[in-house]
């Protein structure tokens, strides 16, 4: 069978789906992230979708459970990258993907990730001065 | 009826005579018709070459409009209509133009006091040449103006879609005229697929030259704005004016948490803002 | 309809997949268009899976259509599997016995044009779906 592969860039875990996915394949990425979530300790997963020609009800429900169980071992999960007509398609389906954060490609998906944990430091000076450094629009 | 040979040589002398006086009373009649729509000038410029192009069909012996002797004259005609209609005059008003030779000749011919039997005669057959003339010049003012509505409606297809990008990592789309089910779905994709290209996290979709909202357009609207938060870009709807409002409240349309703004404007603003926010 | 279809055994996830590339290319060679193309083969994933999952396995035949007018697709997913006792029930949104999402059967019914379902208890169940070209 074969397998995601999952690449530890810096503090984030990057996943490319980049074949047709049996089931069998999408659970086993849930394991396997699970796993490597835990041994690097890293807080942030990107996957990217944007090779990934449709997404069904099952891919959908793996991405969320994915999401979920990331976010119980403290990591953000960001989906970037679903193209149009499977955006379009999963509407008509009736999924939302509830609990799934996205962003249109890795590098703003990156950017995402990077606000959060900024934002979950700042934590406690909720109201502090408005840090303008990290634009999520690049200024032209 | 059909002018014979020896008649149409004799009304081609009858303009080439008169051609001075034919010219400046075809002129002041056009003149009057168009109610100065068009200067004076340039009428005469116009009437002065037809004349001359009758005169010429005439002297060649053309016994009909659609004589090979004729050529040149239709060919002005065509022009005629061409440049009469693409200005926005209508069928009566160009053929009035061709049509107010024959008073022209009419009066140069009281003038000049031939009164007789055989000019009679003349002027009949003449005068049916220029209806016949005029009938072309009506016809060739349809064509242009069949052919004026295709290209507009062409060119409508090429601008009703466009996708614009207003600011970095912000794209628009005004969306103009009835939206149909089938051009909501073109607009809908096209959208997407620019915030993909563009890599833009935030779209306007700005609905203030739109009409009326029904139901199915509501729907695409809603469900374009969903598919590009699936992608991971939010969408602002602008520009709903007062009655489409009332509509979609009548409609029980929920837009839910769907941000809507008064302007296109308004909507920038808060997406500069919203950025503003998220950059801390 | 014509005999130019192609059929799948559905008895593993692997099937799955194969009756997607299959619908994909038969969209393909018919021109659908990529949105129209991704809604058909995520209804065939769903319904496979189903065949697949609730049906105990059987088989998809994909086959090119063409009414004269337009042309399209028509698969039909069957299985000898236990069929399906409350039909509307099972086409409701969200309604699941197989601890899925509940959006199989009523989610790739909005994705094509023409959707019958045939099904008897104990018989098992067969579903045509049909996507047209616009």
């Amino acid at each position: 069978m074969e397998r995601v592969p999952i690449l530890k860039i810096g503090d984030i875990l990057l996943v490319s789906i980049q074949i047709d996915m049996e089931d069998q394949v999408a659970l086993q990425l849930q394991e396997d992230l699970a796993d490597r979530i835990v041994a690097t300790g890293c807080h942030g997963v990107i996957i990217d979708i944007s090779a990934l020609d449709i997404v069904d009800s099952f891919v959908g429900r793996t991405l969320a459970t994915i999401a979920a169980i990331s976010k119980v071992l403290d990591a953000d999960t960001v989906v970037v990258g679903m193209r149009p007509a499977v955006a379009i398609t999963l509407v008509e389906l009736g999924l939302s993907l509830p609990g799934i954060r996205t962003a249109l490609n890795v590098e703003l998906g990156m950017e995402m990730l990077a606000r959060e944990r900024a934002t979950d430091g700042e934590d406690d000076d909720e109201d502090g001065v408005e840090d303008t450094e990290t634009p999520a629009v690049p200024t032209p | 009826m059909t002018l014979n040979a020896d008649e149409a040589a004799r009304f081609a002398a009858l303009l080439e005579e008169n051609q001075d006086a034919l010219v400046s009373a075809w002129t002041d009649r056009v003149t009057t018709s168009l109610r100065g729509r068009l200067s004076h000038a340039e009428l005469q410029r116009q009437t002065s070459e037809l004349r001359r192009g009758f005169q010429q069909a005439l002297a060649g012996t053309a016994q009909g409009i659609s004589d090979a002797a004729a050529a040149e004259l239709r060919a002005q005609l065509s022009e005629l209509s061409a440049s009469r209609a693409r200005q926005g005059f209508s069928a009566t008003e160009t053929a009035v133009s061709v049509f107010a030779f024959k008073e022209a000749v009419l009066a140069t011919l009281d003038s000049s006091g031939r009164n007789d039997a055989t000019t009679l005669r003349d002027y009949v057959a003449f005068s049916s040449f220029v209806d016949d003339a005029a009938l072309f010049t009506f016809d060739s003012y349809v064509r242009v103006r069949e052919e004026l509505i295709a290209d507009q409606a062409e060119q409508l297809l090429e601008l009703s879609t466009p996708v614009v990008k207003l600011w970095e990592g912000v794209v628009a789309v005004p969306l103009v005229g009835t939206l149909d089910s089938a051009r909501a779905q073109v607009v809908m994709e096209r959208l997407l697929q620019t915030l993909v290209d563009t890599g833009s996290p935030y779209a306007i979709i700005d609905i203030t030259g739109v009409p009326a909202v029904d139901t199915q357009v509501a729907q695409h609207i809603l469900k374009t704005v969903v598919a590009a938060r699936l992608m991971g870009a939010d969408c602002i709807i602008s520009g709903i004016r007062p009655q489409i409002a009332q509509t979609i409240v009548a409609l029980g349309i929920e837009f839910g948490d769907i941000a809507t703004k008064a302007s296109l404007a308004d909507a920038l603003r808060y997406v500069l803002a919203q950025t503003g926010k998220k950059g801390r | 309809m014509n005999d130019q279809g192609e059929r799948v055994e559905v008895t593993s996830d692997r099937d799955v997949v194969r009756v997607r590339q299959l619908v994909r290319t038969a969209a393909v060679a018919v021109k659908l268009s990529l949105v129209d193309q991704t809604k058909l083969v995520t209804a065939a994933s769903e319904l496979a899976r189903n065949t697949l999952v609730y049906g105990g396995g059987g088989w998809v035949e994909v086959a090119p259509v063409d009414s004269g007018r337009r042309k399209g697709i028509r698969i039909v997913f069957a299985d000898q599997g236990p069929g399906i006792a409350d039909l509307d029930l099972a086409l409701t949104d969200g309604y699941t016995t197989g601890g899925g999402l509940g959006l199989g059967l009523s989610g790739a019914r909005r994705l094509v044009d023409e959707f019958d379902i045939a099904t008897a208890v104990g018989e098992g169940t067969t579903i045509t779906v049909t996507k047209w070209c616009r």
